[in-house]
């Protein structure tokens, strides 16, 4: 009896030890991160670091403006956003609304399935694909660019925004759809006024997720971007987002050197950007998400 | 408003719909067929069984393969126990307080930090802090933690489908509260939690980024012997094939037939996933 | 006051089947169901009676592999024939579902939803319409200070209530209540079947209910379905005193169901 209610006791703090280990992780990344990004500051000023046009982290002085780097990553974020995300929006709308149920079984596990196609698969088909035809059909110096990543990008947004909001617009019950019918709504108008305005929260959470994955995204960018350090001004202008800087230079980066450091400032910049789009998502859940009965 | 136009409407929205989704479905298919067809005349019993030769211009995908296996293996060591644990406090100890707040808080945090940072993380403290070197163990760790909320997330609605009744039972039965636990709850939420771990050993299978620093080599003569050798991984070694090779137009087929190889992995993997999930949520509790 | 009242009938169903898959769930009903009066359809779960109520505004046409055989005349109109619009029907034939289903909206946009809907864009009209709407279902005193206020935060007895005045915004001939009260409380659905009473004077109401002292409260008309098929329709009161089908006479005595 005794060995039982000590087991017990052992099982629980036990768990409830393990279970801090997630709080540590995250603390340790955050603390990883400044700890090995703040000293960039003490050879460069953050102005520089944050609005500096170049970004020359070999040279003698080295220079680390990371503004082309910012610019790269909010462009192929937003473009790859404004193409995939009304594309997801209509799939989900699809899936919850027009799909005869037995395709759906089939339709939404493809589309999740999908979206485990790893990025670095997803590059190579932008190199090899996508950057010659581009250069053919528009005549460019290089078919690797914006316009490159932002569509593969946009193939990997798709599955994961397209699942989520279906989830949230299945979620809407079934009920208030038949009251708008039997008001004899169409079914386009039971979708824009009723559906859409209540599914509009989980929404919202899908596109930010979605845009999440897109901030975050390294391989498509690395291998499909073109990796020029410049701020794009059109969308055959190649650019290299933060994810891709970090990827192609840590490798041969001194520890402890001024580049090593500014390359985890660009970690943390990055880890900022998608906390911010995170806990968007998570306040609009809290805060706005219909409670259904 | 006309009737007509109402209708009219409500037939475009159903056309535009319909086309959406042929459209994405399209695209993504003309990708596999693209991949298998490209990809299937590279690949044969040597191919899978021979190390990579003469500079990666030929022979196999062997030692990739077998790095990525134990990869998964050592990263799902670490986010499985802690990943299950972390989710039974949640469903079965938590009591609503900050601490509880905080830790959900901090695992949907851990998911949506971008993987890459992952690698940035796992550069600084298991290769430089815990002196574990660039190495199987230091990337196997860093893809233990970028795993770790999905198997939250997965174990936690799996508990959590396991209906009250189920627990009030044991505990009329004398039972304690791990008893409980361990020996009616954990066994009715097993399938799902491995369901579960299943679908994000597809995702660690397929992440290049955060090895990229951390342990992932360009090429080793042999399979990684130790926790602290350097391992070759199908998906590092795709990138480097693609774009660091020495004739890389040369190296086509190899590369065709370690994205089919790789992609057959991963999206095999999540398929088996996909189709236990689908099969466990046709099974009710009787309850 | 019931049989002479009942010369003028509203909707006439004729021989009417339904077909899940192959599986019929409505057998051959032939049935009146007259103006200004509140027929009861009763009979044990699954008996079809759901069913039957939803053939007569077309609902069923939204689960997939339904068939529906035979024809419903409203005013003389079949609603089966192919050059009837949907729309206009369900403008028609409102209806009240058995939980209170408000749209997540305010108060006042859930009962101008279907005004709206058919092309009524003028504010004071609206107004009006939500007014009288909302008086008509007797919410008005209650939510008159809240109109902005969401739907979802009333009560479950006065969502109900307004998914009634909703219904009723769309002026409907006839109104159709699959068990509106079943997840009421006592108190509220009294209220509801005070609010039935009253509104009969304007609409054509048809209820299903699986509680025989309400259809024996509230309607004129009772129908007893059991098993897909309709075995009974009289006035309400002499279907609860002298019923001519021994298996109504067990039902309503409570041996099954």
């Amino acid at each position: 009896m005794k060995d039982l209610k000590a087991t017990d006791f052992i099982a629980k703090i036990t768990i409830s030890t393990i279970a801090m280990i997630g709080i540590f992780i995250l603390i340790f990344i955050l603390f990883f991160l400044a700890k090995e990004g703040i000293p960039i500051l003490k050879s460069t000023t953050l102005k520089d670091l944050l609005f500096g046009l170049y970004w020359y982290p070999t040279y003698s002085p080295p220079e680390f403006g990371m503004l082309p780097l910012i610019a790269g990553s909010l462009a192929v974020t937003l473009l790859s956003s404004l193409i995939a995300l009304p594309i997801s929006i209509l799939v989900s709308l699809f899936l919850s609304e027009v799909c005869p149920k037995t395709l759906r079984n089939i339709l939404k596990p493809t589309l999740e399935i999908l979206g485990f196609l790893p990025s670095v698969v997803l590059g190579f088909l932008g190199m090899v694909i996508i950057a010659p035809w581009l250069q053919n059909s528009f005549d460019l110096l290089t078919g690797l660019n914006l316009f490159n990543a932002s569509i593969l990008l946009g193939l990997l947004i798709i599955p994961i925004t397209g699942s989520l909001a279906d989830d949230a617009i299945s979620s809407v019950p079934t009920d208030i759809r038949a009251a708008a019918f039997a008001l004899g709504a169409t079914r386009e108008e039971t979708i824009s006024k009723v559906v859409l305005p209540a599914a509009l929260p989980g929404i919202l959470q899908a596109c930010l997720l979605g845009m999440m994955r897109g901030v975050g995204e390294t391989m498509v960018v690395l291998m499909a971007a073109g990796g020029a350090a410049i701020i794009p001004e059109s969308l055959f202008d190649p650019v290299r987002p933060l994810t891709s800087t970090i990827a192609a230079e840590m490798g041969e980066t001194p520890v402890g050197s001024p580049h090593y450091h500014a390359l985890f400032f660009a970690g943390l910049l990055l880890l900022l950007m998608t906390l911010i789009l995170n806990l968007t998502a998570i306040w609009i859940e809290k805060r706005w998400r219909w409670q259904w009965r | 408003m006309a009737l007509n136009a109402r209708k009219f409407k409500d037939r475009l929205l159903t056309y535009v719909l319909w086309s959406s989704m042929i459209l994405v479905i399209i695209v993504l298919l003309s990708i596999l067929v693209f991949i298998v067809t490209q990809g299937i005349g590279a690949i044969s019993i040597e191919f899978l069984t021979q190390p990579p030769r003469n500079s990666m211009t030929e022979g196999g995908i062997l030692t990739p393969l077998i790095g990525t296996l134990q990869l998964i293996i050592v990263s799902m060591m670490f986010s499985l126990p802690v990943g299950v644990c972390t989710a039974i406090y949640l469903v079965e100890y938590a009591k609503e307080d900050i601490y509880t707040t905080t830790l959900r808080l901090a695992i949907r945090s851990l998911a949506g930090i971008p993987s890459v940072v992952y690698g940035l993380f796992g550069l600084s403290f298991f290769c430089i802090l815990l002196r574990f070197k660039p190495s199987l163990l230091s990337a196997g760790l860093t893809l233990g933690c970028l795993a770790l909320p999905l198997i939250v997330g997965a174990a936690e609605t799996a508990l959590q489908a396991v209906p009250q009744s189920l627990r009030d039972a044991a505990y009329a039965l004398g039972a304690t509260k791990w008893q409980t636990i361990s020996k009616v709850v954990i066994p009715a939420a097993l399938p799902s939690v491995l369901t579960g771990a299943i679908l994000s050993v597809g995702r660690v299978a397929g992440e290049t980024a955060p090895i990229m620093f951390t342990g992932a080599a360009f090429f080793t003569p042999g399979i990684a012997k130790s926790l602290f050798d350097e391992v070759m991984a199908l998906p590092f070694h795709v990138y480097v094939l693609a774009t660091a090779g020495t004739f890389i137009d040369k190296t086509r087929p190899l590369q065709y037939g370690a994205i089919l190889v790789l992609m057959a992995l991963v999206l095999g993997i999540t398929l088996i996933g996909v189709i236990m999930r689908a099969k466990l949520s046709r099974r009710d509790y009787l309850m | 006051m019931v049989i002479d009242s009942m010369n003028n009938v509203k909707i006439k169903v004729e021989n009417l089947s339904l077909y899940y898959g192959d599986s019929p769930a409505l057998k051959n009903i032939n049935m009146h169901i007259y103006n200004q009066s509140v027929t009861a359809l009763i009979g044990p779960s699954g008996c079809g009676k759901s069913s039957f109520l939803r053939c007569l505004n077309r609902m069923n046409d939204f689960i997939p592999n339904t068939r529906v055989e035979g024809n419903v005349y409203l005013d003389g109109l079949n609603i089966y024939s192919s050059n009837v619009e949907l729309i206009e029907l369900r403008k028609k034939v409102g209806m009240v579902f058995q939980r209170p289903n408000p749209f997540p909206m305010s108060i006042y946009d859930n009962v101008a939803f279907g005004p709206r809907l058919h092309g009524i864009k003028d504010r004071e009209k609206l107004d009006e319409i939500v007014e009288s709407s909302l008086r008509s279902a007797a919410l008005w005193d209650e939510v008159k200070g809240i109109l902005t206020r969401s739907a979802l935060s009333l009560s479950g007895g006065q969502q109900q209530r307004l998914c009634v005045a909703r219904a009723i915004a769309v002026k409907p001939e006839v109104l159709l209540m699959d068990e509106p009260t079943s997840a009421l409380d006592p108190l509220a659905t009294a209220r509801i079947e005070q609010l039935i009473r009253n509104l009969k004077k304007y609409f054509t109401i048809v209820i299903v209910t699986h509680n025989m002292q309400q259809a024996a409260r509230i309607s004129d008309v009772t129908a007893f379905f059991l098993m897909g098929e309709l075995i009974e329709v009289e006035p309400t009161e002499k279907i609860f005193t002298a019923p001519e089908d021994q298996r109504t006479a067990d039902y309503i005595t409570g041996r099954f169901g």
